[in-house]
């Protein structure tokens, strides 16, 4: 590691934060205030709305997108950098806030992450937003050499005047830089990716030193003066209300100051700590009358979308090209096989939490947000307030997953809680059990999907019919769904070539649909969204046709496979997990390849299956994501994928008795450990091409797949509804 | 009221008894580096050492202390954050977001104690945390590497 490598200023964690350790009668109370605007410098001369440099030459690179783990701050750094010139070494972060984007008229574009958005959307204009500080910065020290400025070179915050030997850096010009008039960013001329010198390059993550010593202040560790503790419960049956509530013990525990209902669908405690705000959650005495969804279950679920499954009911026609049932029909050979995947909570490591001051006239929250956007906008609306008196403070999420984006649940429960104590601030945990429970899970979805191959065991026709909930129709929930076309579920499934999630597959005879079945249960967007489920249908499916066609699997996918860049990937692949080549005994293959957020992955798994209990040994994973911006961050995306893959596709289910989540810690909804994970190799091509494909979903596409693909090879059978726990010992 | 000696500080502290020492750490003493993940000692993103043992502190109440009991927390595993783990995973660039890993470097640390030159199967036996981005293959490579940090600063 480059140990001359400026660590990047943590809005919580530098000026804005200020620690005073009070020791009174034995106790030591830790204050954390962060302020909440820039760092203000008189020093400080901002270039434009990306970059500030200091007199010092340090540059302050600002971010909007949200740091959630997946490295995304490092890379849009290394791309502003790689435009600015400036010295990496010199390198500083600031974190951008909603109500300073709302006030300077969206100067940093959306702020909102998900769908791999970090760099994949903003890689262009970052890069103008550095290349616009450089033109500034040097026709400024050209103004003070009085020289034309095409006589200037600049690199690592140098500028020197080859003519004459002068030489100035960026700290001395910065000032008279920022009063120039902006250069028109739409005309600017990019560097040619071959003259990149950061870009590529696996350069250390900015953000790693405060989370070696306990340093860094998540939201849940935001403390602040007189600020109370909160935990929030909400009914365990989703859209069930309370009936009969009696706090009248509760309010006698040690350290309580309130308890009250909350829209007659929850009830707070409020406490000095928060170990007794739960302690005394458990002597509210509350019954809810659950009439209404309190007999659902996850049976009647899945009979629900079964019926989806044929129905010609409520059905959006995706893709019809040719004549897919007909050809299918006529076929020499047809394939059918009905496949389902369950809900999945996202299990954040950090669980929902957010910390509210609210009075008459303004609020704030200091929040973990994947969407500080729309955490400020549900403050707006839950409180009645105009969008700039609402303040929010963000912190990087413990783990996002795509539970903290566009649903800020938590923040109006947070700021419920504490307009009842206004000029109080109130910081709402909620319990693993709560987070477990109530989160916002992966739609349930089943698929019904069918082939028809021909003599020459030539696909002739597929039918993929998919039936389940959609996550645009619970996020609208007073919108008419009546032939609403929810593209969102048909994720990966598209025929267009421009498409940046296409079938891998082609036949002339294609038929694509979706029978909306939605549920009490609320969903969202976990990793990958609806891509997971659905190329676990299309390839688990595939694996089938191969056997049926007595082809080898790869050389199947091989033949069928349209995209040359999808093809290249799955090529690699075959190669380095030495595809076709003997393996020890009672070791087994499977493969798996797809294409989603731009990017074309592959992945082999192999495993064994001794008297019914799966031992997996190795993953071997292909990516293409066009260009890489930092290998080694996308190396560590990958493995995240194929361990979150891996918890899943082996134990993952939310599943629903009496109307509720059964599933409510650790022990029961079980995730991968250290010991579990198998060797992982990653091969990263980076083909370029205008290409910016995601990476922090993509991969996790083809690891369910390939597991299931491996276990049919070791067993015979190939498992069709997840996870694999159901059926076999994980 | 308890005398603990918290990362070498002396602490008073009278709570609860069934205060579990995790909130003790967080809401009395003011220290937030150890982090609640699940509350029933699955995770482990609450580990400190206690006496020098690894210990889940969600589980651990205030009742089972002792007086004087020496408790060590990810602020005080160092000065500098030059503890052998932490410098290995400064390394290796182990962190995503960070949540857990207050919890790993405090069990990895303890592992080390035991265990000056651990094997793979060590390893996996023994770093039982739970991490949702999936960091374990660089928490193994970092392990390994503090091996060779902590051998090369014995000897010098």
């Amino acid at each position: 590691m480059n140990k001359k490598i400026t660590l990047p200023k943590n809005p919580s964690r530098r000026e804005m934060m200020k620690t005073s350790a009070v020791i009174g009668g034995g106790f030591i109370f830790g204050f954390h205030v962060p302020l909440n605007a820039f760092a203000n410098s008189s020093l400080q001369s901002e270039v434009n709305a990306w970059v500030v440099v200091n007199p010092d030459d340090s540059c302050v690179i600002r971010f909007a997108r949200t740091e959630m783990g997946q490295g995304t701050l490092t890379g849009l750094a290394q791309l502003v950098a790689e435009e600015l010139e400036c010295d990496w070494n010199k390198v500083q972060i600031e974190r951008v806030s909603p109500q300073e984007n709302l006030a300077r008229k969206n100067a940093w574009g959306q702020m909102l992450t998900v769908g791999s958005f970090g760099i994949r959307f903003s890689h262009d204009y970052v890069r103008r937003g550095g290349a616009a500080a450089r033109i500034a910065l040097l026709q400024a020290a050209a103004n003070q050499f009085q020289v034309p400025v095409e006589q200037l070179t600049v690199k690592n915050g140098i500028i020197t005047h080859m003519v004459s030997g002068r030489s100035i850096s960026y700290g001395k010009v910065a000032n008279d830089a920022a009063k120039l008039p902006p250069a028109d960013l739409k005309s600017i001329v990019l560097k040619d990716p071959k003259n990149w010198s950061l870009i590529g390059k696996s350069v250390p993550r900015l953000d790693t030193k405060d989370k070696l010593d306990g340093s860094k202040i998540y939201a849940v560790d935001v403390t602040l003066p007189g600020m109370l503790n909160a935990i929030y419960i909400a009914a365990p049956v989703f859209g069930s209300k309370i009936q009969d509530f009696d706090a009248s013990l509760a309010k006698t525990m040690p350290g309580v100051k309130d308890v009250f209902t909350i829209n007659n669908e929850a009830y707070t405690v409020i406490a000095d700590t928060w170990w007794r705000a739960k302690k005394a959650s458990e002597k509210v005495k509350v019954s809810w009358d659950e009439s209404l969804n309190g007999l659902r279950s996850s049976s009647t679920i899945s009979a629900y979308l079964k019926e989806g499954l044929d129905s010609n009911r409520g059905i959006f026609e995706f893709r019809n090209e040719g004549d897919a049932k007909n050809a299918i029909h006529q076929s020499a050979k047809k394939i059918e096989a009905v496949y389902s995947a369950p809900f999945l909570a996202h299990a954040t490591m950090e669980p929902m939490n957010c910390v509210a001051l609210v009075t008459a006239d303004r609020a704030e929250i200091w929040v973990p947000t994947q969407d500080p956007e729309g955490s400020q906008l549900a403050m707006s609306k839950t409180l009645g307030l105009p969008m700039d008196k609402c303040f929010v403070n963000r912190y990087d999420p413990g783990g996002g997953f795509g539970r903290r984006a566009r649903v800020s649940d938590y923040v109006i429960n947070a700021v419920d809680i504490a307009r009842r104590m206004p000029g109080v601030p109130i910081k709402m945990l909620w319990t693993r059990e709560e987070d477990m429970t109530h989160g916002q899970y992966r739609p349930i979805t089943q698929a019904k999907l069918s082939a028809g191959l021909d003599s020459n065991n030539q696909l002739t026709g597929m039918h993929i019919r998919l039936s389940g909930q959609s996550i645009y129709a619970w996020r609208n929930p007073t919108a008419n769904m009546d032939g609403f076309k929810d593209e969102l579920q048909v994720q990966g499934l598209y025929g267009d070539p421009k498409s940046d999630q296409q079938l891998c597959y082609q036949t002339p005879n294609m038929l694509v649909e979706w029978a909306m079945r939605n549920t009490h249960v609320p969903v969202g967007t976990w990793r990958g969204v609806n891509v997971p489920q659905n190329s676990f249908y299309v390839e688990a499916f595939i694996d089938e046709v191969a056997k049926v066609a007595k082809k080898d699997p790869y050389e199947f996918r091989k033949s069928m496979t349209h995209h040359p860049k999808q093809l290249a990937i799955l090529k690699l692949v075959a190669e380095k997990a030495d595809w076709g080549n003997p393996l020890p005994k009672g070791v087994y293959r499977g493969i798996a390849q797809y294409m989603s957020y731009g990017t074309h992955t592959a992945g082999v798994v192999e495993l064994s299956v001794n008297r019914s209990k799966v031992k997996i040994h190795r993953i071997v994973m292909a990516v293409d994501c066009g260009y890489v911006v930092n290998p080694s961050q996308v190396q560590a995306q990958i493995e995240g994928s194929v361990v979150y893959g891996l918890s899943a596709v082996l134990w993952g289910e939310c599943t629903i008795q009496k109307g509720r989540i059964l599933q409510t810690n650790f022990d029961n909804y079980r995730v991968l450990r250290l010991g579990e994970m198998p060797k992982v190799e990653t091969y990263i091509q980076s083909t370029g091409d205008k290409v910016w494909g995601g990476v922090g979903e993509p991969t996790i596409s083809v690891v369910a797949p390939a597991v299931i693909n491996a276990i049919s090879a070791a067993t015979g059978k190939t498992i069709r509804d997840l996870p694999i726990k159901n059926h076999l010992v994980v | 009221m308890t005398r603990l000696i918290v990362n070498g500080k002396t602490v008073n502290i009278s709570v609860e008894p069934d205060t579990p020492l995790l909130w003790v750490i967080r809401e009395h003493i003011g220290l937030t580096g150890t982090k609640f993940g699940c509350g029933i000692a699955q995770c482990g993103a609450c580990s400190v050492h206690i006496n020098g043992s690894l210990m889940r502190s969600c589980i651990y109440t205030f009742s089972m202390l002792k007086d004087g009991d020496k408790i060590t927390t990810i602020e005080g595993l160092s000065k500098d954050a030059s503890h052998p783990v932490q410098k290995a995973w400064a390394s290796v660039d182990v962190p995503q977001c960070g949540y857990c890993q207050s919890g790993q470097i405090m069990a990895a640390s303890a592992l080390l104690k035991n265990k000056s030159n651990p094997t793979d199967a060590d390893i996996d036996s023994y770093m039982t945390n739970i991490c949702r981005c999936g960091t374990y293959p660089r928490i193994r490579e970092a392990i390994h590497q503090a091996v060779e940090i902590a051998k090369k600063s014995n000897k010098a």
